[in-house]
């Protein structure tokens, strides 16, 4: 059997810093598995701008961003395989991929997860109703549009106000459709306030706050939808529905990491954001074995991801080469107000970043940081949303000692 | 006039009410930083977005080429430019930055190419 010194799995933003990361820690022996014929992942479906502007301070499209890593990736001669979807992974990392070419099977000593995520459609599945053509999540669309040359309708309404859901409103709009509605359940819209305003107002596309949709019709088209407001304990409000007539419906419900590869592995995950557990080093329960990117967390900025994803190749290059393994790690939690806190055990020993999220929107907040009853940090924020993620630096002096560290909003 | 914008230079996203006159801004309720006067200026007397769309290939190992503006564009001509696209073909291989279109509509704004296309010959 083929060994691989480090096994890099998916090609999207993530794995290419990540492959990147690992060659500069002088990884030769590594391999980049891709399932589809191009390596770059969603980013070249993104056609949109608004990438990059952390890292190089340009407004880059997502195939642009996509392409200075790829580029990297080949003048660094970093190996990589196209059309190889990973089947299996096992807890003493052997790895079997099947390639137009056959199945094979690897055994590395690191592998990095770095598979993205995929779209929920559960928004959607308890609608009652007929389940006609015209029905897309907002990613398909954006792939049968972007890459295929599809166009998916002509009158459209879209569920959920998620990011990839208000671009779609925009680009089908540009493409000559016409967004009806954009509805949603929360009384807040979840993309970004920029898509928001770029992407619907500028168009005059009604966003629906506190509606869903209660009803779908149509035989073999879809022929119209109901959308009906919700009152504040989340029940219809009978007396304010609406038919809307349509051909095509948009489920834009949120993004779950992929983790059905992980789960095969014995990875344990978080059931707050649907990814591993991980500690500081961004490694898995099992040892060798990383994350990163949107298999670890939903990102809101691709630069994220391919910081996280440096972040791992350093720590599984450091793992290869029998670096420092014996720490004592503690457990970072989320208190009241915060959805999740990533990593989830941290060795106190290292200046250390922290994402986290929070689980409401909310004004004049502060965040927490304590270990029981000592405050570590307190930091301001005059607005906080559920939509953006936030990142935490903690140096190791304000970390010694630390038994268990809490994370809270207030 | 009054309206009623978003700031959206920064996340924090902040809601504002622009009192404004041919003449000038008259008043801006609502906290603004320096970049975001700017933006308000730049939004109540010159939108401008970047547009990002595709552009039909032929022969390519794709259908499509994502484009995009190699400037912002007024907002107004926004659709008068999808139109142009929508009528374009392009033949392939294309590589990122190559000019597709030179001076859109005589705005002095040309239309770039955003990623690599094979050709399939
Ligand atoms: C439809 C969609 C649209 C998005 N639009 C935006 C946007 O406009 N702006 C933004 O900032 N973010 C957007 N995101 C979030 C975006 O995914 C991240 O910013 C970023 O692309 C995540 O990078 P990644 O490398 O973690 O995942 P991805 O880019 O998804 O890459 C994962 C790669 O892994 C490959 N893969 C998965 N499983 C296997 C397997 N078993 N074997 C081999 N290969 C595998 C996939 O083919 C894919 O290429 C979008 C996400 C989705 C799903």
């Amino acid at each position: 059997m083929r060994e691989v010194d480090i096994i890099i799995i998916g090609g999207g933003p993530a794995g290419l810093s990540a492959a990147i990361s690992c060659k500069r820690e002088g990884i030769d022996n590594l391999l980049l598995i891709e399932r589809e014929d191009r390596l770059g992942g969603i980013l070249n479906q993104c056609i949109h701008s608004g990438f990059g502007l952390e890292i190089f301070k340009e407004d880059l499209t997502g195939p642009e961003y996509a392409k200075r890593y790829i580029t990297e990736v080949e003048r660094l001669h970093i190996p990589f395989m196209l059309k190889g979807n990973v089947l299996d992974i096992s807890q003493d990392k052997e790895v079997v991929v099947v390639s137009p070419k056959g199945l094979f099977k690897l055994r590395a000593k690191a592998i990095i997860l770095s598979m993205g995520c995929r779209e929920r459609a559960r928004g959607a599945i308890g609608i009652p109703g007929t389940r006609p053509a015209g029905i897309y999540t907002a990613g398909q669309a954006q792939n049968l549009m972007n890459i295929r040359n599809y166009m998916v309708g002509k009158r459209v309404v879209i569920l959920g106000s998620g990011d990839i859901g208000l671009i779609m409103a925009r680009r089908l709009t540009l493409e000559g459709a016409r967004v009806l509605a954009v509805v949603e359940i929360l009384p807040y819209c979840s993309g970004l306030p920029r898509n928001r305003v770029q992407c619907l107002e500028d168009f005059k596309i009604p966003l629906l706050l506190n509606h869903t949709i209660v009803d779908i019709k149509g035989d073999k088209r879809l022929k119209s939808v109901t959308i009906s407001k919700v009152g504040k304990r989340g029940g219809i409000v009978p007396r304010q529905k609406r038919e809307i007539p349509c051909d095509t419906l948009l489920l834009s419900c949120g993004l779950i990491p992929e983790n059905e590869l992980s789960r095969k592995a014995g990875v344990i995950l978080d059931p707050e954001t649907s990814g591993p557990i991980v500690n500081e080093e961004l490694e898995t329960n099992i040892p060798g074995i990383y994350a990163c990117g949107n298999v670890l967390q939903v990102h809101d900025l691709v630069d994220w991801v391919t910081l996280e994803g440096e972040k791992v190749g350093k720590s599984a290059a450091s793992y290869v080469k029998g670096g420092k393994r014996n720490y004592q790690w503690i457990d970072a939690r989320a208190g009241s107000g915060i959805r999740y806190i990533i990593p989830h055990r941290i060795s106190t020993e290292r200046d250390v970043e922290v994402t986290l999220r929070v689980s409401r929107p909310g004004k004049d907040k502060d965040i927490l940081v304590k270990d029981r009853n000592r405050l570590i940090k307190k930091v301001f924020f005059g607005k906080v949303n559920p939509s953006q993620m936030i990142k935490l630096r903690l140096n190791k002096k304000e970390l010694r000692g630390t038994k268990a560290l809490w994370v809270s909003l207030r | 006039m009054i309206r009623d914008l978003t700031c959206i230079v920064c996340p924090k996203a902040c809601k504002l009410k622009v009192e404004y006159s041919e003449k000038g801004i008259e008043r801006i309720q609502g906290v603004l930083c320096k970049k975001g006067q700017d933006y308000v200026r730049e939004e109540i007397y010159n939108p401008t977005r970047v547009l990002t769309s595709s552009v039909r290939v032929m022969d390519g190992d794709l259908k499509l080429v994502s484009v995009k503006t190699n400037r912002p564009i007024p907002k107004d001509l926004l659709m008068k430019v999808m139109d142009v696209l929508y009528k374009t073909k392009v033949k392939a291989p294309i590589k990122i930055g190559d000019i597709l279109i030179k001076n859109i509509l005589g705005s002095g704004i040309d239309i770039v190419a955003t990623k690599n296309i094979k050709g399939n010959g």
